[in-house]
């Protein structure tokens, strides 16, 4: 316990002082680039390990993890000193990943094996190895730390991973070529596009059955075009918002209809998102033009464009307290 | 929950070689009415059977028919073609069908059969046939498919892994025949949308005497046509000098003709073709079947995704996969897909979902692939590469379709003459 009082006073004012950062990865630059989001201007760029793909936050937001892919290892770094502190045994070509909400269990997707591999962040020892299907990438775990999903880009499918017992439990087959989960905050959906189908199926986590399906239609835009990746849900559960890749826009979907209410153009071939604290702006990693889109929410329009490194891919954007 | 036992049932890594299922346990009678409404129901099926954990055991086997064609002697046969070309995309595609498969207990298996004698390819797909295989993957000559195609039961499902003559598309279509490998026409398409996208206007042609260069040149002028470019002349190389000598004295005379933008080489066997490029007596790039080259896949291909195949693939056969082995993982992986969706290895249920709408196929090119209905031949991209980058990926941006803007490569349904979906 006074350990951890300690390390929140050390951590408490950097946070405070800090303005909101944006940290993107640059699959082509091996770099990650920093976003000042208050002045909308990268305001450093740091060198990591080969293709930088997936990036996240742990729980204090002292650590970023980043996913080297053709470095094969998962890079630590502290957010106060500003150093890669260390290197996680990750397995072959890491994708993306996800946290437990132990804040310890990193489950990483390794797309050459068809594994899903479970490393303890204290110990950086690899706990378990779980076969799923051909290329794994996108990663998620439950709110209440129960499941872990993974998607198999080849195969099709949402592998269901008991973190229990670290054994596979069940398969959703969904549309093809699967790239992104992401569970909603009550943990009874779970959102997963896919990108050659061009759909978003909505699973329900109780029953493993697609509930509801998305299509995306934009005017002027060919159907095969719109490729869905990153998936982003805002807080309040009122809004999804999906990244359609070489359509170049973003949909808003109103995720109780499900309804798509909107179609926000951004950069070329759009990866991944986040959101700030305030929820108020959207930042889209924008894979060929190399830039960075920032779109008001209020407005649904995007506001600025940031030039960053090389195919800027994952994004994750370090919150304040509010 | 699968048991341990189940989930690695094909963990072997390579080929498995379990014996054909027998094939009256789980078929439907040839002849039966297959109807859109049975995949749906078997669709239906694969959806509660998946989700539920019970799944039926199914078995697919593929047997690889590969005629050995003596190419006749080539001047330039520095870098000759690997000699397990195809066999081992296929190879490649069981692997990954098999980890598919483990979560729904379906196997694949392959078995290969070469021969210089297209008679014992026949003998062997019957024999294959007679034993329950239903799935016959072919890297040979039109000649030996047609024959295939005639001498099997309409059940029988081949897929051309090879072969790009243009017939095949137009002429000599069989229900039971699907194109994975692009015909000629879809490939000097993709080169000529290339080459008028860079507004280059006037083509000198340059071929070879063998049947295929002339093949190949019949399919670039149709192109030249359709797309608006000029042909400066066409020449029929026919000269026997030893051109890794000759070369830099006998290429510049040789193409000494009216000025042009491009010189497109017609010379699939790489006889002197490799030999044109900075040879030529206007100082142009070569293009066709040398220097920058309309493929099906090449190595440099690594956007949307196909790095992981690349890897993947080297893993496997330890050299670099090329258009025979894209064409014929392509074959394996339409086909387990097709397994996947409907949970039933009865070929004409699988048949009837390849050219369903609801078909489709992730191949790494950037878009979904679907068959024509009217020839079977499996839409796709053309990547154009030189040897060591990816130039451009055609269809080009601005040549529209009505339909689908991949249908403007190759033979649209108007230009062929087999409306096999009009049966």
């Amino acid at each position: 316990m006074k350990k951890m009082l300690l390390a929140a006073m050390i951590v408490a004012p950097v946070i405070s002082n800090a303005a909101e950062l944006a940290y993107i990865s640059n699959e082509k630059d091996d770099s990650i680039s920093v976003i000042n989001v208050d002045t909308l201007k990268v305001q450093e760029t740091f060198g990591v390990g080969e293709r930088p793909r997936g990036i996240l936050m742990n729980k204090d937001r002292t650590r970023l993890y980043i996913c080297a892919s053709d470095s094969d290892t998962v890079q630590v770094y502290d957010l106060a000193t500003h150093k890669i502190i260390k290197n996680l045994p990750s397995g072959e070509d890491p994708e993306q990943f996800a946290l437990h909400p132990d804040d310890r269990q990193l489950y990483i997707a390794n797309e050459n094996d068809a594994v899903v591999t479970i490393v303890d962040t204290e110990t950086n020892e690899v706990l378990s190895q779980i076969d799923v299907g051909v290329e794994p990438e996108g990663m998620a775990v439950s709110p209440d730390g129960a499941i872990a999903i993974a998607t198999s880009e080849t195969t099709n499918m949402l592998h269901w991973i008991d973190t229990k017992s670290h054994q596979l439990v069940d398969n959703t087959l969904v549309d093809q070529r699967p790239r992104h989960v992401e569970f909603t905050k009550d943990g009874r959906y779970v959102w997963a596009s896919s990108e050659i189908g061009g759909t978003v199926s909505v699973v329900d986590v109780a029953t493993r059955q697609i509930a509801h399906k998305l299509n995306f239609k934009i005017r002027g835009v060919h159907s095969d075009r719109i490729q869905p990746v990153g998936i982003k849900l805002s807080s309040d559960g009122r809004y999804a918002y999906v990244a359609l890749g070489p359509a170049n826009h973003i949909a808003v979907v109103n995720a109780q209809t499900f309804e798509v209410e909107d179609y926000i153009l951004v950069g070329r071939r759009v990866w991944h998102m986040d959101l700030n604290a305030d929820e108020s702006l959207l930042l889209t990693t924008n894979g060929i033009s190399g830039d960075v889109s920032v779109i008001d929410t209020q407005k649904r329009r995007a506001i600025k464009t940031i030039k960053v490194g090389r195919y800027p891919w994952g994004i994750r954007i370090l919150k304040t307290e509010s | 929950m699968f048991s341990t036992e189940e989930r690695f049932l094909d963990e072997m890594g390579g080929i498995s070689l379990i014996p054909p299922f027998p094939i009256d346990k789980v078929a439907l009678k040839v002849g039966e009415v297959i109807t859109i409404k049975n995949i749906l129901t078997a669709m239906i099926a694969s959806l509660a059977l998946i989700s539920g954990n019970v799944s039926a055991e199914l078995q697919v086997d593929f047997l690889y028919l590969s005629e050995i064609r003596d190419q006749g002697p080539v001047l330039s046969n520095i870098l000759p073609p690997p000699a397990d070309q195809g066999i081992r995309g296929a190879e490649l595609a069981v692997n990954d069908s098999n980890t598919t498969g483990r979560f729904l207990k379906h196997s694949y298996s392959l078995t290969e059969k070469s021969s210089q004698d297209a008679g014992q390819l026949i003998d062997a797909a019957s024999e294959a046939y007679k034993s329950g295989n239903r799935f016959f993957l072919v890297d040979g000559s039109s000649a030996l498919l047609t024959q295939l195609a005639e001498t099997l039961p309409e059940d029988a499902l081949l897929f051309n892994a090879s072969n790009p003559d243009d017939q095949l598309r137009t002429q000599e279509c069989h229900a039971s025949v699907f194109h994975t490998s692009p015909s000629r026409a879809m490939l000097t398409d993709a080169l000529a949308q290339w080459i008028k996208a860079r507004k280059l206007k006037k083509v000198l042609l340059i071929r070879g005497e063998a049947d295929a260069d002339i093949k190949y040149t019949d399919a670039f002028k149709r192109a030249a046509k359709r797309f608006g470019l000029k042909l400066v002349d066409e020449l029929v190389w026919n000269f026997d000098t030893d051109l890794r000598r000759a070369a830099q004295r006998e290429l510049p005379l040789f193409t000494q003709t009216d000025e042009y933008d491009l010189v497109v080489v017609a010379d699939e066997a790489g006889d002197f073709g490799e030999y044109v490029p900075f040879n030529t007596w206007y100082p142009r790039p070569v293009a066709g079947t040398q220097g920058l080259t309309p493929v099906a896949w090449h190595r440099v291909v690594e956007q949307w995704g196909a790095a992981q195949l690349q890897s993947r693939f080297e893993q496997l056969a330890g050299r670099w996969m090329n258009s025979v082995d894209y064409a014929a993982w392509l074959a394996v992986r339409a086909v387990s897909e097709s397994v996947t969706r409907t949970t039933t290895n009865d070929s004409l249920i699988l048949r009837d979902y390849l050219l369903s709408d609801t078909y489709q196929l992730a191949a790494f090119k950037g878009r979904k692939l679907t068959f024509r209905g009217w020839n079977h031949q499996l839409r796709q991209p053309i990547p154009i590469v030189h040897p060591r980058a990816l130039v451009s990926l055609s269809p080009q941006e601005g040549f529209l379709h009505p339909v689908n803007e991949l249908d403007t490569l190759g033979f649209d349904r108007p230009e062929s003459r087999c409306a096999l979906d009009k049966n």
